[in-house]
């Protein structure tokens, strides 16, 4: 993976279209292959005004965001890929007025499927306010081909 | 517009837009240029879709079920079926069981043909006690 691919390329993924800058979405860091994703708590981003925690809209975004940036992280590069479905158990109310962090890892690659696993939380994966499973297709040109599903890739992994 | 969706600070960011026929509610997002999230293509993040869909699923429910507190999500699923092009994202929800605490949800999305959704959702909401 490059410097440039970590440094320039995935904070542009992170946040640089107009909906994850519009959100205020901020890349939070790379660990191995666990990324983190924040959004700093904004009043038109809550989702009950009531008790002014942030939607459940916005978490599930942020989920299916920054499994994409995990994808990408366990490519080792940027390829386009698309999300085929998401789950997402709300396991408590998020604190109101508080920033919330979304950490997703790739926990299997195949030449067509990426397999994520993502939490949301404010202080630590361990107390999660949701977790999400995703799947994302690969996209791009080489996974797309008719038959590659049946040819091994040359320096393929597993 | 719907009373609940007009309270919600997330809808008003969506811009969301809705009308009443009978007690079945029709959501729409129009088109903005802030829901793209992929501007090459040029497509809508997949996430402004789906908070659509979960915003109009809580609508529907508390349309239904008034409650002192508005539903919370348990869980919800969604599966993006096609790629949201830049223009208006139409949504309407069905609620297929409601018990005493729980409702059980789908919803659908789609732009110009209601029979060629791009995306749909799978959903169990929290309701709180009646008034």
């Amino acid at each position: 993976m490059s410097d440039m691919f970590l440094n320039t390329l995935l904070p542009q993924l992170a946040a640089g279209a107009p909906h994850t800058s519009a959100l205020g979405f901020v890349l939070d860091g790379v660990d191995g292959g666990d990324v983190r994703l924040r959004t700093p708590w904004r009043e038109d981003l809550v989702g009950d005004p009531e008790t002014g925690v942030l939607a459940g809209g916005l978490v599930t975004t942020m989920l299916d965001h920054v499994g994409g940036l995990a994808t990408w992280v366990a490519l080792g590069e940027y390829q386009s890929i698309a999300t085929l479905d998401l789950r997402v158990d709300y396991m408590r109310a998020a604190r109101p007025r508080t920033d919330l962090i979304a950490q997703a890892n790739c926990y299997r690659l195949t030449r067509n499927i990426a397999f994520v696993r993502a939490w949301a939380f404010e202080d630590s994966p361990d107390d999660p306010v949701a977790a999400s499973q995703a799947a994302y297709v690969l996209t791009g040109d080489g996974a797309r081909r008719v038959g590659a599903n049946l040819r091994p890739a040359a320096g393929s992994r597993a | 517009m719907d009373a609940l969706l007009e309270r919600i600070p997330y809808a008003r960011f969506l811009g969301l837009e809705s009308r009443l026929d009978g007690d079945l509610l029709t959501v729409v997002m129009p088109f903005a240029d802030r829901l793209i999230g992929n501007p090459l293509l040029p497509a809508l993040h997949g996430g402004s879709t789906a908070a659509l869909l979960e915003l109009t699923a809580v609508a529907q429910v508390a349309l239904v079920f008034p409650r002192l507190h508005q539903p919370r999500p348990i869980n919800v699923t969604v599966s993006y079926l096609r790629s949201g092009r830049p223009e208006a994202v139409n949504c309407r929800a069905r609620i297929l069981r409601a018990g005493r605490r729980v409702a059980h949800v789908t919803a659908e999305a789609w732009q110009d043909d209601p029979d060629q959704p791009i995306a749909g959702l799978t959903a169990n909401f929290l309701l709180s006690d009646p008034e």
